[in-house]
């Protein structure tokens, strides 16, 4: 049993995601078993970054950066008090004296040393392989190397037909190579897929534009005569190509261990038993290095579980690693593909069911026991929609329906013997990649969890690869249900009802101020989440002017003092430039007055140009200006439409077929200041090369030879979202039409907050639904909501215009109510010819400096020299 | 006990209802906030440095209610504050210096 002190050091070789788990679970499992952190904790890595996500790696061609896919930060490691080194290959370790070498001589004490150093690509022995463009898939400089390599590239090979491989095969599809896929074995995916279902994945990866080879080895790699290479197969053929991708399976990291002496397999992966230790008591080795029972893990959920094993042992708890599943589900290329237990049918005496429907292009089988009562393992391809349900039969051993072919079988109008959340048993593993099991969630809602969100975050279930969040969905809504708990969508404690249901009450009732609604139907003094809710929802359905004294209460500061607050509280001021089209008088006139206020200008994302550095009092002074040459507000403080993007267009472009830039002016000026519940951006391209980007917007439009194509509920930011193409060939009345009820519908509907494309996501019957509500009017809304766009189209103000001429309003803008001093912690530092605010040390040295001036308080911003 | 000094900041007419004005007293800036129900009016004063966000901003911070107790949400993090005690509801650690605050004679008042 190992004790844990204070003093003890782990070092964890390897920061790749099962490391990383490691490092999280160990610091986890200390502060609930010690109630502290318990160990000094140092990572190395050999790779320059910390963990990345490297089941998703294939994203970082899909315009994923590094950054995103990683799984951790310096600081987050510092939080934890984990110390790390990257680029720190290990060379020795001293299991002696317990030390560790890394390639620059520094030397690592530990008392345990985890080995998670993961696997390295295995490139097939073949005379070539060595040359320049000759590539493996793995790491996050693999694929810049692949990226490089593809750009001077037009034909490339994946050598290996399995589930790495057909990734990197759609990498170098994706980038727009001519793709071919060589597999050694019979068929594609041959560890998870049975031929059956290996031939009709062929088949769809073939339809894809992917061409797939099977039974060939390559014997050698020659110089080609059309292409960079030739490969040469033992069958005499030949196949020109300028790169080539090996794929060819995974071996253990090993090789430290061998030269220190720890115990290997036959056939490599370190040895370790049930605590994943191995021959060495005090050296652990987790993830796909690690050999457990004869068997190399090469996915990331079992990694995780011995992470979990190794950490528990360590704090002396009894956790064992005892296996796992090794059953996955995954979309390769676009075609689903699902394999459970014991996909090919070797247990003793199992019989099989297969249904094929070469139609639509669907392989289902499921493996049964002699017995024929239960399931031991199932093959999916072009349709993994019963794979939940079959694993849960799986793992479960729940019994089989009395005819177990019904389960793949498709349904004919009786549904199928549905297995629900409520027949799992507690055991049942929900999210494998978390460990987290019907009992965890169960225990989460007793425990006072009382919604999927508390769960997610008290079980971390769903959070993983997000495979079982549907199954997530259901155990928790028949938990929820069993307790009687109706969902609840109140949006704070000031109102118990949901934003769409303010929405109606403000509308039905005429309700047009926030105390009235609050007297009525609420209480309190409202919040930061109910107030500018309400404050939207009035601005949607009245339109007044969002500074009049009634509703100034209601609005975030941005909204207040209709500019973008900075981090150190001074504003932004970001003028509408419809369509992104402004003349040279106009950008004449924004250079003076960033000149003549000091301020830093950035060309946005929108096409427009942000001036920013402008304290709260000199707003008004700045707007004067900016209003009396001809601009107006663009909003970009309010959850309203920000900006339409647009390319040139027909006028210019010798491929426009529209007049983008036109449309893009007549849309923005439309539906410029719409309140919603979110912000709202637009594209016109003129052609469909997209220049403009219009599928990654909340709406987006491209011109066709005969009207332009209408995309909604796209987005970029965080989470990316393909916009989904609602309408072809669209006149613009039409269009127009179909822009205002589809966003007079979000803003009725949508949550607080919530984007169209999350909004879309959630709305029951998704798109087809949307469509039949705007196109074929099935609710009967279509008039009234043209009506109510045309009504906030026919009131929009420009809120700086009424601002400057209200003197009311403009008295906001004071930074003291009793002196016209400004803030003296407001400091600049000069960077690049411009401002930026100062940061923490230069303040204080700036502070020092001024401490013996008798008047802190200058008239001028203040501008220090950087440190 | 010395007699508070109250000294006069600013008039009743500058603070603005259910919302936040800044003040300049000694060198020291002070957030005035006024909250009106539909038959109550109180003032609180506190000060108008962010300890969190590190920026004079706290007069321009949402104002509003958790259960009964007036509260001022930081307008850069949104971290909330109680009015009464100037605690930080979402960080223990974090404290904001509170201020006596009276209306007298349509002035409003700091007691020092």
């Amino acid at each position: 049993m190992a004790l844990a002190t204070n003093s003890t050091r782990i070092l964890v070789v390897g920061n790749g995601m099962v490391g990383h788990h490691f490092v999280d679970q160990l610091v986890q499992q200390s502060n609930e078993q010690f109630g502290n952190q318990a160990f000094q904790v140092t990572v190395l890595s050999a790779e320059p970054r910390l963990a990345y996500d490297r089941v998703h790696l294939s994203e970082y061609f899909s315009g994923k950066t590094a950054e995103e896919l990683s799984l951790t930060t310096p600081e987050y490691y510092e939080e934890l008090g984990v110390a790390f080194k990257t680029n720190a290959r290990v060379t020795q370790i001293d299991k002696q004296a317990k030390i560790v070498t890394i390639e620059s001589d520094e030397q690592f004490g530990y008392d345990k040393l985890v080995m998670a150093t993961g696997s390295y690509p295995f490139v097939p022995p073949i005379p070539g392989n060595e040359q320049p463009h000759c590539l493996v898939y793995r790491t996050i400089e693999d694929l810049e190397a692949i990226s490089a390599s593809a750009s001077e590239s037009k034909v490339g090979v994946v050598v290996g037909g399995g589930l790495l491989g057909l990734e990197a095969a759609n990498a170098l599809k994706q980038a727009g190579l001519q793709t071919h896929v060589v597999e050694f074995a019979p068929q594609l995916m041959a560890v998870q897929v049975d031929s059956g279902g290996g031939q009709l994945l062929k088949n769809k990866i073939q339809e894809l534009g992917v061409t797939v080879h099977t039974q060939k080895a390559t014997q050698r790699i020659e110089k080609g005569s059309s292409c960079r290479y030739k490969m040469c197969f033992a069958d005499g053929e030949e196949l020109e190509t300028d790169m080539i991708l090996f794929s060819a399976g995974i071996r253990p990291q090993d090789s430290l261990a061998r030269q220190f002496d720890l115990a290997i397999g036959e056939r490599g992966g370190i040895v370790i038993n049930d605590q994943c230790q191995t021959n060495d008591a005090d050296i652990y080795a987790i993830g796909e290095c690690a050999l457990w029972n004869n068997f190399i893990f090469g996915l990331v959920a079992p990694g995780y579980a011995m992470a979990r094993a190794a950490a528990s042992h360590i704090c002396g708890g009894e956790l064992l690693f005892q296996g796992a599943d090794m059953s996955t589900k995954l979309k390769l290329m676009g075609v689903e593909v699902g394999s459970i237990g014991d996909a090919h049918a070797k247990t003793q005496g199992a019989l099989s069911f297969t249904y094929e429907d070469q139609v639509s292009g669907v392989y289902k089988k499921i493996v049964v026991s002699p017995e024929q009562n239960k399931l031991v393992g199932a093959v999916l391809v072009g349709d993994t929609s019963d794979y939940d349900t079959l694993l849960q039969y799986a793992l479960n051993g729940i019994d089989l329906p009395e005819y177990p072919e019904s389960l793949i079988l498709p349904s004919t109008g009786d549904s199928k013997p549905a297995l629900g959340a409520d027949a799992l048993p507690d055991a049942a593993t929900i999210c494998s990649c978390h460990n987290v099991t019907k009992a965890d969630i169960v225990a989460g809602f007793d425990s006072g969890a009382c919604s999927i969100s508390d769960i997610k975050s008290c079980t971390k279930a769903s959070t993983g690869c997000g495979g079982c969040a549907a199954l997530l969905k259901s155990v928790c809504d028949s938990e929820l249900e069993k307790r009687g708990v109706e969902v609840k969508k109140d949006i704070c404690e000031h109102f118990a009802y949901s934003r769409q249901e303010l929405f109606h009450v403000i509308k039905v009732e005429k309700i047009k101020t926030f105390e009235a609604l609050v007297e009525k139907h609420g209480q309190g003094l409202g919040c930061e989440i109910c107030k500018p809710a309400v404050g939207s929802i009035l601005a949607s359905v009245w339109n007044d002017f969002v500074l009049q004294p009634d509703h100034v209460s209601l609005q975030d500061t941005n909204d207040t003092y209709l500019a973008n607050m900075q981090k150190n509280g001074t504003y932004s001021i970001v003028p509408r430039i419809a369509g992104g089209e402004i003349t040279p008088d106009k950008l004449i006139v924004l250079g003076q007055v960033a000149k003549q206020y000091n301020l830093y200008t950035k060309i946005t994302g929108g096409q427009r140009i942000d001036l920013f550095g402008a304290r709260v009092d000199q707003l008004p002074a700045i707007w004067e200006v900016l209003i009396e040459a001809g601009f107006e507000t663009g909003h970009a403080y309010a959850k309203s439409l920000r900006t339409v993007k647009s390319c040139v267009g027909s006028t210019w472009c010798r491929y426009g077929v529209q007049d983008s830039v036109g449309q893009a002016i007549d849309l923005e000026n439309r539906y410029k200041g719409l309140r919603s519940p979110h912000k709202l951006k637009f594209a016109v391209s003129g052609c469909t090369r997209e220049c403009a980007e219009a599928q990654s917007k909340d709406i987006g439009v491209i011109a066709t030879e005969n009207g332009w194509n209408l995309y909604v509920c796209g987005n970029g930011g965080m989470k990316p979202r393909h916009a989904d193409l609602f309408a072809t060939d669209l006149d613009t009345p039409t269009l127009i039409k179909y822009i205002d009820r589809i966003l007079m519908f979000y803003v009725r509907t949508a949550d607080r907050l919530q984007r169209t494309s999350v909004w879309m996501e959630n709305l029951e019957g998704g798109l087809a639904y949307l469509q039949e509500v705007v196109i074929n009017d099935s609710l009967d809304l279509g008039q009234e909501l043209e009506a109510q766009m045309q009504h906030v189209v026919d009131s929009y103000q420009c809120e700086w215009k009424t601002a400057i001429t209200d003197q009311q309003s403009k008295k906001r803008f004071r930074q003291f109510v009793n002196s016209d001093k400004t803030d003296e912690n407001i400091v600049f530092v000069e960077e690049r010819q411009q401002i930026r605010p100062a940061t923490e040390t230069e303040m204080q040295q700036f502070q020092q400096q001024q401490s013996d001036k008798k008047d802190k308080y200058a008239d001028s911003p203040i501008l220090v020299k950087a440190v | 006990m010395n007699a508070t000094n109250w000294v006069t900041i600013c008039q009743h007419e500058d603070l603005v209802d259910n919302s936040g004005v800044c003040a300049l007293i000694e060198g020291k800036q002070v957030a005035l906030f006024k909250i009106r129900s539909a038959n109550d009016e109180k003032v609180y004063a506190l000060s108008n440095w962010d300890p969190l966000g590190k920026a004079n901003v706290l007069y321009r911070g949402l104002v509003g209610s958790m259960q009964s107790t007036p509260i001022v949400v930081s307008p850069l993090h949104k971290q909330r504050y109680c009015m009464l005690t100037g605690q930080c509801i979402d960080n223990d650690e974090i404290k904001l210096d509170v201020y006596p605050v009276r209306v007298k004679d349509q002035c409003v008042q700091l007691g020092l």
